[in-house]
């Protein structure tokens, strides 16, 4: 269908736009468009008004500072694919960023868009809870910071109140020579995961786990880390069983479940997803790699 | 549109020359080439991002043109299909990569053609010569319901080889 009827504005600084929102009733955000404009035209909101972020200046880029990685949360996920930056610094968001969409919608679709839009299976936000993201959001009372996972209260359903704006994304990179995978099971590459894992290890001089993120998108409302695997690794050297055991917790977890996806299937790939992504960043660390590659 | 639909006034450049219009501001930009420039190569599919029938290149990348107000391509250079012929007329007008979709029976009805045109453009821009995962990586963000795609896919490596002058 046609989007319905609304008035579009586009600012073109971050102040003008949160006087916009702060005037106009029942605004809408447009970033990048993919998720916003398909509910548009399938006529699932209608907005009285459209305030587009394209043209704001200074809420895009990528630039390294403070020993983060700080991304504008306008900055395409092209962008991030072609950043050697990211590929150097966050290889777990450059392997992510791949699964995202298309390369005709990658050329349009934000960081901060996917975000705020909070699929609970998108790629993005399983990536910002797996690295601890830092998001700065700017709003009528100045400007605030949340870690992702008090930024991701609930299925779509992000902590940004009325009149805010997500400004910037921030990322503190793993140190030099950690492993990662990210990995993720749909029915055509491009749709939304069924289940995504992304791990993050580190290893000490024993090449035991010193360090171990482990989280899993497309299971629950949001992405979640899964605790209980995360300290299943931490401390122990990552042999068959500890791998076993760890994706044993990422099966356990309480799993969304829907007439096509029952919560058990969800739970299932979680199980194996996750016992293929452990091993894989373990290969990646650099201590595995130097001893000779056998666990 | 009913006649007090909100407009705005853009400039936007197609295929090289500027067009200046009055567009409701809620027409996504595919709707803009067809209705308003009547460039009608461009087609519609499912309006929603999936089908990829919609596909131009803005400022040189490719787009969903469903997904894109046309308000957004204020001060842009779009690229439709209607760029990629030669200036004869027939057979002997179409573009490399169109003559390459002729000659390897790479579309039927022609309704997925016109965006799977330009995200090929993208991407032997980028790299004159992908290897065959290069392309169908490029190809899954269309649907083609005709042809399964392997023709689609020769007429890729067809034409890269020519322009490219190898194997
Ligand atoms: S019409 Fe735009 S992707 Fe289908
Ligand atoms: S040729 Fe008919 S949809 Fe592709």
């Amino acid at each position: 269908m046609k989007a319905p009827p609304f008035r579009y504005h586009a600012p073109r600084t971050l102040d003008e736009a949160l006087s916009l929102l702060a005037s106009l009733p029942g605004p809408r955000l447009l970033a990048g468009g993919q998720s916003l404009m398909p509910m548009l035209n399938f006529r699932l909101l209608a907005p009285e008004h459209v305030v587009d972020l394209n043209r704001v200046e200074g809420l895009s880029g990528i630039r390294e500072a403070g020993g983060e990685i700080v991304f504008g949360a306008m900055t395409r996920q092209r962008e991030i694919e072609f950043s050697p930056l990211v590929e150097a610094r966050l290889p777990l968001l450059a392997e992510a960023i791949q699964w995202v969409g298309h390369r005709q919608t990658r050329n349009r679709g934000t960081l901060g868009g996917s975000l705020c839009h909070l699929d609970p299976s998108a790629e993005q936000p399983t990536v910002a809870m797996a690295m601890d993201a830092t998001l700065a959001i700017v709003g009528p009372a100045g400007r605030r910071e949340l870690p992702m996972r008090d930024f991701a209260l609930d299925l779509m359903t992000p902590a940004l109140d009325e009149g805010e704006i997500l400004a910037e994304v921030r990322i503190r990179p793993w140190a030099p020579g950690h492993g990662w995978a990210f990995l993720e099971f749909a029915r055509r590459h491009g749709d939304y995961a069924i289940v995504a894992v992304a791990v993050l290890l580190e290893l000490d001089a024993s090449a035991r786990a010193s360090r171990v993120s482990i989280t899993l998108g497309g299971v629950a409302a949001t992405p979640v880390r899964v605790p209980e695997a995360e300290a299943r690794l931490l401390g122990s050297l990552i042999d068959a069983e500890a791998i076993a055991d760890a994706a044993a917790c990422c099966g356990a977890v309480d799993a969304l479940g829907d007439p096509q996806v029952p919560a058990w299937y969800r739970q299932r790939l979680a199980r194996t997803l996750a016992g293929r992504a452990i091993p894989a960043a373990l290969a990646r660390t650099a201590a595995h790699a130097a001893a000779g590659g056998t666990p | 549109m009913s006649s007090d639909e909100p407009v705005r006034a853009i400039s936007v450049t197609v295929n090289g020359t500027v067009h200046r219009r009055e567009v409701a501001e809620r027409k996504n930009l595919a709707d803009f080439l067809r209705q308003d420039l009547q460039l009608t190569g461009t087609h519609v599919g499912c309006e929603h991002g999936v089908c990829g029938a919609c596909t131009v290149l803005v400022d040189g990348v490719s787009a969903r043109g469903c997904l894109m107000l046309a308000v957004q391509a204020d001060g842009c250079s779009v690229e439709t299909v209607e760029s990629l012929a030669g200036d004869a007329p027939g057979p002997s007008g179409l573009g490399p990569l169109q003559q390459a979709f002729r000659d390897r029976h790479a579309l039927q009805c022609g309704f997925c053609t016109p965006g799977i045109l330009m995200s090929l453009t993208e991407l032997l821009r980028d790299d004159p010569a992908p290897d065959e995962h290069a392309v169908r990586l490029v190809l899954s963000g269309h649907l083609c319901r005709c042809t399964g795609y392997q023709n689609i896919v020769a007429a890729a490596l067809q034409a890269a080889s020519k322009a490219g002058g190898g194997s």
